[in-house]
């Protein structure tokens, strides 16, 4: 479980960013990428606890799942997997480790009072 | 209260670890070093199949590696059998190696006098999938014992790996293990990559495996025009 230490580098992060803009922070929306590596409902667990005691306690973590999207090479398009367990194209059926999205782990904006 | 509002800032949680990856990279790249990282399940046979490695390699490579354990140094006395230079990374708590670990330890080491670096993660396969350590290949290993359906259940360490072997082949007939069940998950969760199958212990198979990381070496060493 490594959760708490990526938990942690969000609030870093977004206490970084807040500190810059002289704002307060009441929520932080995270791209959390499929094959990130990062289990969500540990994450959000893990949030609380890394926000005590920091400029950040009290706020929420909004987590936006990004699926993973592959090329296919013989439909040349971009397709969302299924599963991670089979990186098919889902139209045709094709193999392809060609992943153009789903290794995400950002911290994309914040909810911010002034 | 006012209304809140939004500010994008769009931040990778992890840059300050992909920062010191991609600076280890660049790092063995000038050193004309090949580094290869070990990640597995605890138990499937990491430590044996590095010790034979190391061992099998040294005639006519020069060899280190750098260990991650969670409280002991049991791996890295098994593995200073081998006589190659071996460095424990301690990590207490924590379930995997994080770039900044690697750089520390590879401090005092000169990495010119060095053909092959190996980096055993800790025996985890959730924690090491995030996290680059500036590896050239990383190496998936599971062993015969584990079940055909590992890559399916650990499908993002597999997808993050560039080459899986499959060990302890010794015991394939005991354990009733299925090839091509094992070897389909893999390709379900990685077309196309790379499959050795192996006995570190009696040695079968090991050969080509070995060759497949010498010519990746030269390779590497061509690219980097050394």
């Amino acid at each position: 479980m490594h959760e708490l230490s990526i938990a942690m580098g969000i609030v870093e992060a977004a206490t970084e960013e807040a500190q810059k803009r002289g704002v307060q922070v009441s929520a932080v929306h995270l791209r959390l990428g499929a094959l990130s590596g990062v289990v969500k409902d540990a994450l959000l667990f893990s949030y609380e606890v890394a926000c005590q005691d920091t400029p950040l306690a009290g706020s929420r973590l909004i987590v936006e799942d990004v699926p993973v999207a592959v090329f296919c090479p013989q439909c040349q398009e971009q397709r969302i997997l299924t599963s991670v367990q089979a990186f098919i194209c889902p139209e045709c059926g094709l193999p392809t480790m060609d992943v153009r999205q789903g290794k995400e782990l950002e911290v994309f904006a914040l909810e911010v009072q002034e | 209260m006012s209304e809140p509002r939004m500010i994008e800032v769009r931040r990778n949680v992890l840059k300050q670890n992909d920062v010191i990856a991609r600076a280890l990279r660049e790092q063995f790249r000038a050193a004309g070093v090949f580094v290869v990282s070990l990640v597995s399940s605890p138990g499937s046979g990491k430590t044996t199949f590095l010790e034979k490695t190391l061992t099998q390699l040294q005639p006519r490579y020069r060899v280190a590696a750098l260990v991650g354990d969670l409280a002991t140094e049991n791996d890295a006395l098994r593995l200073a059998r081998s006589k190659a230079p071996v460095k424990q990374i301690t990590t207490g708590t924590l379930c995997h190696l994080e770039a900044a670990m690697v750089q520390n330890a590879l401090q005092e080491w000169d990495l010119n006098q060095l053909d092959f670096l190996f980096i055993e993660n800790v025996g985890n396969l959730v924690c090491p999938s995030s996290y680059d350590l500036g590896e050239n290949l990383r190496l998936v290993l599971m062993s015969v014992t584990e079940g055909e359906d590992k890559p399916l259940k650990y499908p993002t360490i597999f997808n993050s790996a560039d080459v899986a072997v499959i060990t302890k082949n010794e015991l394939a007939v005991a354990v009733e293990f299925d090839w091509e069940t094992a070897r389909r998950s893999i390709e379900s969760v990685r077309p196309g990559m790379r499959i050795f199958r192996l006995s570190a212990k009696t040695g079968e198979a090991m050969g080509s495996y070995l060759d497949f990381l010498v010519e990746q070496l030269k390779e590497h060493r061509a690219v980097a025009h050394i």
